[in-house]
Formats: structure tokens, sequence, C-alpha cells
């Protein structure tokens, strides 16, 4: 269907031209405008996203999930030198497109009433941000990849710095210092590959496929290239111990904020590993792996111990983030089927639950401007319908069998027994752990006595919160019944990744 | 005779009309300044473009002493577009100030003559000729505010480190010439094809240190807060964009024309500057409050990432440094427009706690100077970026990732007090109010902020400039 058209270009770059279309209608309009502009911002901000969110549905519908390799491959000339503007998806990246164009409008339906000034500028730091994410993942060249990843950090650097919280300076600062530090190294990685494939490929090319199918680094090179890309996104996941950016940024960013970028920032890490790590250097990777594997199961237990003591909400659910992420990380490098889909499975799974339970947060910020836990208690009678979807995505966050949480979690913990069980037996504990902090949480904000008088006058939800929650929980109810939805798709590609991965050890010797 | 007047017809135009308007101006009875600022915009764009326009002549002349290149061109065009901008901008400023005098367009004439003598230079006494035109220019401009105490200071400063640097220079010429025999470049490279003795090494050490005062690299970048903080705005925009590119050309011209046989002599000598500026710059800045100041650090820290790119000594180190450094040029500009327009009631806005709250008392102002931060972070996908990119790559090519990662790691330092004025930009409270800006300024901002954007990575701009620049960096080799 989309043959002849630059179908991800378009996916790409109309919120892009949205947030132009924004800035140029506050130029040619006079005062009393601006005022009318600013209300009006939003609605044409969502009207620009869902259209790419249909977009991306209909490119979902129309891949051949058959086929292992990018589809809608796009090429124009670029910078010269073998940098290209190249873009295209595969059975990976496609899903991602996909949560993120389907997030981005829930985010802008949120932002409409929570976010207090500035409506307008807000809305074009978002939909620069969303044109941000989504070139991330169908960028086809080294590059271009780079400049989306990093670019992101300009339009999240002033979300969270201009609309955050009382210590939204601090937050963001080291949010922006500690992500930035992690990719100029990845960046210096990916100027030696550059340069490198002058060398080994006789002519330089920064074309990610050409890359992965062509490229053989030195096995001693693979683990300077592969600790530096892991500098960037183990910052990015976060991965345990360099996560500490996370419940800062989380707790100051307002709710939009908050939601996309526990929702699609921290799986660009994720995808980061399955795109490049295993793929370019699969010898360090395979090296690496234990050191991974550690890593992931104390952030799964430590986060989880962590998130148990939070006295904010949000902080909470940031650290039980970290503690998932652990589990993609781990799923990752399995290098098995089971371990890989899971990985993939649990970042789109908690993409939509961690998204959902910081639109539960935002749901009361908005109507009490506290995330103190001790602060609530006893909604249930107040909120009886928030109570059930907070139940609900609660449960979820801590895998309970018919969300898609438990998936993304078996998925991995079968792949990782397969390597050890002792790792599988770490992760599980922090299943436990998890059920721990989250129904504490969920016993101490909605069960109990209402003892505090403030709450008396709390609303249930209105219709535009439940319009934003009902979309989140029929999907995670879904994917928790029919999982094959989305297996479906990533498995050939997966499977593909999996066998190159063998045949470069195998080919190396190791 | 045509062909060798169309070779320096560029250093031609400069000097006929720089001294025509001297002349005019001092005979003339009432005060001609905007005319003469005008018309040497116009003269300034005239001898960037005449190169061009008479079809790119290449050759030597006087003797030998200039060589005009592919190279010569490009800089003559980025100097004349930039000396151009720049003079635009002093303009309000001056009117304000009540400065205005006719000679400061002329001074600025006179030193593009000299940068443009400098960037063709083939001996070692065209060299020093160009550096001095353009320095003795540089001194009076930094003093022109001769009522200030400031800028006096400044200009005496400037005046003593500079003249010390040119000792430096001399010395280092004259022992190379000792060693060598000559003063020609092609005869030196010659001569140390043979095997370069210490005292030719010597020379070459004096002369690039005297060359690193005038892109003030450290350790020998004493002398550029105070001078910067000193000038009047527009002289410190003049000096942290033109004159830098143009000594670092100089100093590309003579590391890979007569010293390309010992790459790897002088490669220690720019990789230490490179390491020391980017460092000094980046953590100097950090506690810098006077804006002024911090663009004189962050100047220093860029000029260090323009050197890593040299370091790699081979074409693509060239190029690269080219890239930078016309990029660093342009956001440069960029900014001192910006920080021009920033006027409250009782004077220039120098203090960088007094941009507070800017983005809510003039939105485009901030948007274009957030921009501008943004991109000279090297955070993609501005332009910034871009010339990091390219001035990099070179040096992991020469096999120095060491220095690349440095280099990285200092720009990440240098982040937090970009940082930190975005943050003021848009997080603090105003506690002024701003004066409306005249309209060149706001231009020349726009117009820069423009190129910033990611326009210029477009493919149809993007290939052709780049194949110039390849041009130009090719024909020194």
């Amino acid at each position: 269907m989309f043959e002849n058209y630059p179908i991800l270009s378009l996916i790409t770059f109309i919120p892009l031209a949205g947030a132009f279309l924004l800035i140029f209608m506050t130029r040619v309009s006079n005062a009393d405008a601006q005022e009318q502009l600013s209300k009006n911002a939003p609605r044409v901000a969502l009207v620009i996203s869902s259209a790419v969110f249909f977009l991306a549905l209909m490119l979902t519908f129309d891949f051949d999930s058959s086929k292992s390799g990018f589809q809608f491959v796009e090429t124009t000339k670029w910078l010269g030198g073998g940098i290209d503007f190249r873009l295209g998806v595969d059975g990976i990246s496609i899903l991602f497109v996909l949560l993120t164009t389907f997030l981005t409008p829930l985010c802008i339906l949120a932002s409409e009433r929570s976010v207090k000034s500035r409506m307008l500028e807000f809305m074009v730091a978002f939909l620069i941000l969303e044109t941000l994410m989504i070139g991330t993942f169908v960028a086809l060249d080294l590059i271009l990849f780079y400049l989306f990843f990093e670019a992101v950090l300009i339009p999240m650097f002033i979300i969270i710095g201009v609309w955050g919280g009382k210590n939204r300076v601090y937050a963001s600062y080291k949010f922006f210092l500690y992500t930035l530090l992690g990719s100029v190294l990845m960046l210096a990685a990916i100027m030696w590959i550059y340069s490198f494939s002058m060398v080994n490929l006789g002519d330089a090319t920064t074309n990610i496929e050409v890359l992965i199918n062509e490229l053989r680094i030195p096995k001693e090179t693979q683990k300077w290239l592969w600790l530096a890309f892991f500098a960037s996104f183990a910052v990015k996941m976060p991965m345990w111990p360099v996560h500490t950016w996370l419940p800062d940024a989380h707790v100051e960013a307002p709710t939009a904020g908050s939601v996309i970028l526990a929702g699609v920032l921290l799986k660009l890490g994720g995808y980061g590993f399955l795109r490049f790590s295993l793929t370019l250097f699969p010898n360090a990777s395979l090296e690496f792996a234990p050191l991974i594997f550690w890593m992931s199961v104390i952030a799964i237990i430590y986060t989880s111990l962590i998130a148990y003591r939070q006295n904010d909400i949000k902080k909470l659910i940031a650290y039980s983030s970290v503690a998932h992420m652990g589990f993609v990380t781990m799923g990752i490098f399995t290098f098995n089927t089971q371990g890989l889909q899971g990985g993939i499975y649990q970042m789109l799974s908690h993409g939509i639950i961690s998204g959902a339970l910081f639109f539960c947060v935002g749901v009361i910020y908005d109507r009490m401007h506290t995330r103190e836990i001790s602060f609530y208690g006893g909604l249930v009678k107040r909120m009886p319908v928030y109570a059930a979807f907070f139940m609900l995505f609660t449960m979820a966050n801590v895998g309970l069998p018919g969300t898609s949480g438990f998936v993304g979690e078996i998925l991995t913990m079968i792949g990782a027994y397969q390597v050890s069980p002792w790792i599988a037996l770490g992760a599980a504990m922090g299943m436990i752990f998890s059920a721990v902090y989250a129904l504490h949480l969920y016993r101490e904000v909605i069960f109990g006595e209402q003892i505090n008088p403030n709450l008396d006058s709390i609303k249930d939800m209105n219709t535009r919160e439940l319009i934003i929650l009902t979309p989140l929980a029929l999907l995670t109810i879904l994917f928790g019944i029919y999982p094959s939805l989305i297996t479906d798709i990533t498995a050939v590609s997966v499977e593909n990744l999996i066998n190159n991965f063998n045949a470069a050890i195998l080919l190396t010797g190791n | 005779m045509f062909q060798t007047i169309s070779l320096f017809a560029p250093q031609l135009v400069l000097a006929f009309f720089a001294s025509q308007l001297l002349s005019t101006g001092a005979f003339a009875k009432r005060d001609i300044s905007i005319g003469v600022r005008n018309f040497s915009i116009f003269v300034l764009l005239i001898y960037s473009v005449i190169g061009f326009i008479l079809g790119k002549p290449t050759g030597t002349a006087f003797k030998g002493a200039l060589v005009i290149d592919d190279f010569s061109h490009y800089m003559n065009l980025i100097i004349g577009l930039s000396a151009a901008a720049t003079l635009a901008l002093s303009k309000s400023f001056f009117q304000i100030e009540k400065l205005d005098r006719f000679e400061f367009s002329i001074l600025v004439l006179y030193c593009t003559l000299g940068m443009s003598i400098m960037v063709s230079a083939n001996t070692l006494l065209a060299l020093y000729i160009g550096i001095e035109m353009q320095s003795l220019a540089l001194y009076i401009m930094a003093a022109f505010n001769r009522d200030s105490l400031r800028a006096s200071e400044a200009g005496l400063k400037y005046f003593v480190l500079g003249a010390l640097s040119s000792g430096l220079l001399l010395y280092g010429a004259s022992l190379i010439y000792g060693f060598t025999g000559s003063i020609e470049f092609t005869q030196i490279s010659e001569a140390i094809s043979y095997g370069a003795s210490p005292g030719i090494i010597a020379g070459m050490v004096f002369l690039l240190c005297g060359l690193a005062f005038k892109i003030s690299a450290a350790p020998f970048h004493m002398w550029t807060p105070d001078v910067y903080e000193g000038a009047p705005t527009p002289v410190t925009a003049f000096f942290a964009s033109v004159p830098k590119f143009a000594a670092m050309a100089l100093i590309a011209r003579l590391l890979v024309g007569p010293f390309e046989t010992i790459v790897s002599q002088w490669q220690q000598v720019i990789v230490i500057f490179a390491i020391l500026s980017m460092f000094i710059g980046a953590i100097g800045a950090l506690v810098q409050v006077n804006i002024k100041r911090l663009m004189a650090y962050s100047s220093i820290a860029n000029m260090g990432f323009a050197l890593v790119a040299l370091s790699a000594g081979n074409e693509s180190g060239v190029k690269g440094m080219l890239i930078f450094m016309s990029i660093y040029v342009i956001s440069i500009i960029g900014i001192f427009a910006c920080i021009l327009q920033m006027r409250i009631r009782d004077g220039m806005v120098e203090n960088i706690n007094d941009l507070a709250g800017l983005s809510k008392s003039n939105r485009s102002l901030a948007l274009v100077l957030t921009v501008f931060m943004f991109s000279i972070m090297g955070i993609p996908p501005l332009l910034g970026f871009f010339g990091k990119f390219f001035a990099f790559v070179p040096a992991i090519e020469a096999g120095m990732v060491w220095l690349v990662v440095l280099a990285l790691i200092a720009s990440v330092i240098g982040a937090f007090y970009y940082l930190r004025l975005v943050k003021i930009i848009w997080g603090d409270e105003s506690s002024h109010e701003f004066v409306e800006a005249p309209k060149t300024l706001r231009t020349i901002a726009l117009m820069s902020s423009l190129l910033v954007f990611p326009i210029l990575i477009l493919p149809l701009i993007s290939i052709p400039t780049q194949s110039l620049i390849s041009r130009a960096a090719s024909s020194l080799f």
C-alpha cells in the first residue's frame, strides 16, 4: 500500500511540521488571538498526533511480518561521505513506533488540564519530542540514529526544566548531563566505526544494514566499542548503578513528561542494545553477558527494596521502572528466542503499564497537588472507578497472569533459566518484592480509613481521564491474554537476529 | 598583467577602498560614519565574492609572496561575509553609546586586508606582515572606546601581550630562516625534507606559540577574558569570530605546507595546545558571571576542538577544521547578535543573571539564544554537532581516539555552563524590562540561527558546501 510513498518520513516529520505550524501561528496573531491560540494549541497537537498514530497503525497492518529484513526503506543522499538519510522498520522497531505514536496523543490529552502555563510551548516541545523519538526507532543510519537519540535531550530538558516541580532545575541538569556523558562515549565509538568502515569495507559508510551484515570488528576492539555503547544505553535504560537520575527526573517532570519518559525514552536504551550491541559486537556481548545479568538482578532486587521505602508515589513507580528494565536487559542478553522476545515484550508492556500508572498519579496530583503517600488513604470510597483502574495497573505492574506484565517477565525468566537458573531465581525474587511494594502502595493510597479531611471533596475521574486510561487498560488485558499479537510481529526479526548472532560467534570461535 | 591583478583582486579591492574611505573621512566636513559603514559592508561583500566572480584564479603573486588557491578563495569568502556581518552588528551599539566614528569601519577593512594576506601567505615575511596588519587594527579596535578605563586597559593589555607574541613569532621565523636559508614556504619544505635539525624544530615551536596567542589557545589564552570583557561588545564579536578563523587557517597552511614532513613533531605541540585549551576553556567558564567573559572561555574551548581536527595532520583534518570553524563563526556572530540585542534601560546586559525571564519579555530572542546554546554545546540535530563530528573524525582516523574522548568529555563539562544560560532564560523570574532591539540585530540573529538550524544539513545545501570545503582543503596538499 505504501510502496510509493515516503511513509516513514511522513510519520517521523508530521509532528515536527505541526510544531512549526504552532510556532508560526503565534507570529501572525495579536494578543487576543494569542490567548485563544494557547487554548487551541492542545487540540491542534492532538489532531496531528492522532493522525500520526493512525498512519503508524496502517503501517503496522501493511507490514509483512514474515520477512526478516527492513521494510519501507527510504534512502536519500545526505551528508556525503557514506552518511545517508536512511529510514526503515523491521519487526522490532515498528512496535516501538506504534507505542510512541500511541502514547503521545494520550499525553497531549492529559496535559490540556495539568499544564498551567505556556501551553503553546509545551505542545511545540512535545511534538518535536515525538518526531525525535520516532526518528530514533526508524533511523537506519548510525549518524542519523545518534542525531535523533541525542536530540531527544533538548525537548526533554526543557519539559522538565520549565514545567517541572519545585526541584526541577536540579532534576533537569542531572538528567541532561548524565545522559550526555553516556552518549558522547557512544559518539566516539560511532566515529571509530565510521573510520573503520573505510578500512574494513573499502568505503566509508554508516548504513546500519551494511555495518551489521558486513563489518567484522576485531574481538579486542569490540570490547571497547561495546563498553562505549553500553555507557550510553545503560544510562538511558537506566541500569543499576547509573539509574539515579531517573527518580529525580520522574518526580519533577509534569505528568505527560513522566509518561513519555517511562513509556518511550527508557526503551531507547533497550532498543539500542538489540539493534547495535548484539549485532555489531557479538563477541563482546557474549563476553559481557554475565556482567549484564548480575547488574540486572541487582537492579531488580535492590530497586524493588528501595521502592518499598519511598514516600513519594512517583518515586516509587520510578524505582519500579528500574526494576522492570532489569528484566529487559536480562532477557536481551540471554541470546535466545524466549529471552529476546520477552525483553521486547516487557519493554512494550512496561511502556503501557508504567505510562498508565503515571497517568493515575497525575489524576490525584491534579486534584490534591501532592504525591505524598501518607497524604492519601481510603480513596476507594471517594473514587471507586479510579480505584478499579489503579488496581488493574498495579496488578499488571506486579506481573499478575492475565496482564501484559506477566508475559514479559515470564518469557525473560524462561530465557534466563536456560542460561543460568540462579539468575532466573534472583529475578523471581524480584517479582515477589515487586508485589510487596506495589501492594503496599495500593493499600496505603486506596484502602484503609480516610483520615485526611482534605480528601472529602475529591472527585472521581472525569471523561477525559477515562478516555486516557481506558485504551491503556484494554491493551494491558489484551496483551496479557493474547501475547501472539506482538510476538508474531517480532518473531522473524528476533529469529534473524539470533541466527546472525550465532553465526558471528561460530565464525570467530568463542 | 590582468591575470596577475585578478589573482590578488580581493586584496586590491580592500586596500584601494580602505584608503579612499580614509581620506574621504579625513576631509569630510560632517560626520559620515553611517555612509562609510554601509559602503564598507558593501566593499567587504565584494571582497568576499570577487575571487569566485573572476573564476577562482590560482597561482602565486608578488614573486611568490602570496599564493592564491581554493583555500584562500574559501577563506576570503568566509572572512568577508563574517566581517561584513560583524560590522553591521556594530551600528546600533556605537550609535547608542555615541561612539560612532568612521574610523571603525576603516579599521575593520584594514584588519580584513591583513587577514586576507595571512590566509594567502606563502613566505614567512608575508605571514608576518599579514599578522601585524591585522593585529595593529585589532589593538586600536579594542581600545576604541577611549574614554572608558576598561576599554583602554583591554587595548593596552592586548597590545603588550600581542607584541610579545609577535616577538616569539619573529624569533621563530629568524631561526627557521637561519637553518633553512629561505623564507619561502616551498623552499623551507624542501630543506626540511632532508631532515629537520633541532633549530628548525625550535623555530617551528616558537612560530606556533606566536600563532597560539592569536587564536587564544591555552597556555597563551590569558589575555582573552580581559580583552573580551573590556572591549566594546561589537568589537568582542569581531575578535571572537573572524581573526580566530584567519589565524587558524594560517596555522593550517603553515603546518601542512612547510612543515608537512615533520608531522610527528608538530603534532605533539598541537595536541598539547588542544587538550589545555579544551579543559581550561570548559572549566574556566564554569565560574563566570559576565557573559562576555563566558564567551571568551567558550572560544578558548572551541579553539581546542578545532586544534583536535588539525592535529590529525591530514587532508580530512584540515577539512574538519574548516567545517568546524565555519560553523563556529556563524554561531558566534549569532550569539553576539543576541547579546547586543539585550539592553535594559540603563545599559547593556552583561551579567548573566540579568537574562532572567528573557523568555517572558522577549520570546523569540529567548528561543534563538536557546538554539545557539544547544548548538554550541554540540547537541544534534543542530549544526554545532556536525562541526564537532567532522572535526573529531579525522583525529580518530589518525588513531587518536583518546584525544577525541578527552574532547568529548570537555564538551560535556562545557555543556554545564551553556545549560545554565538556558536555565536562566527559561526558568528564572524576570527582573528587568528589555528595550526593543534594532532591526539589523534581529535580522542577523535570525539569519544565523536559521543557519544553525538543521537547514544546512539538508542534502541540497550540505553536499555542494562540503565539496567547496573539500576542494579548499585539498588545495593545501
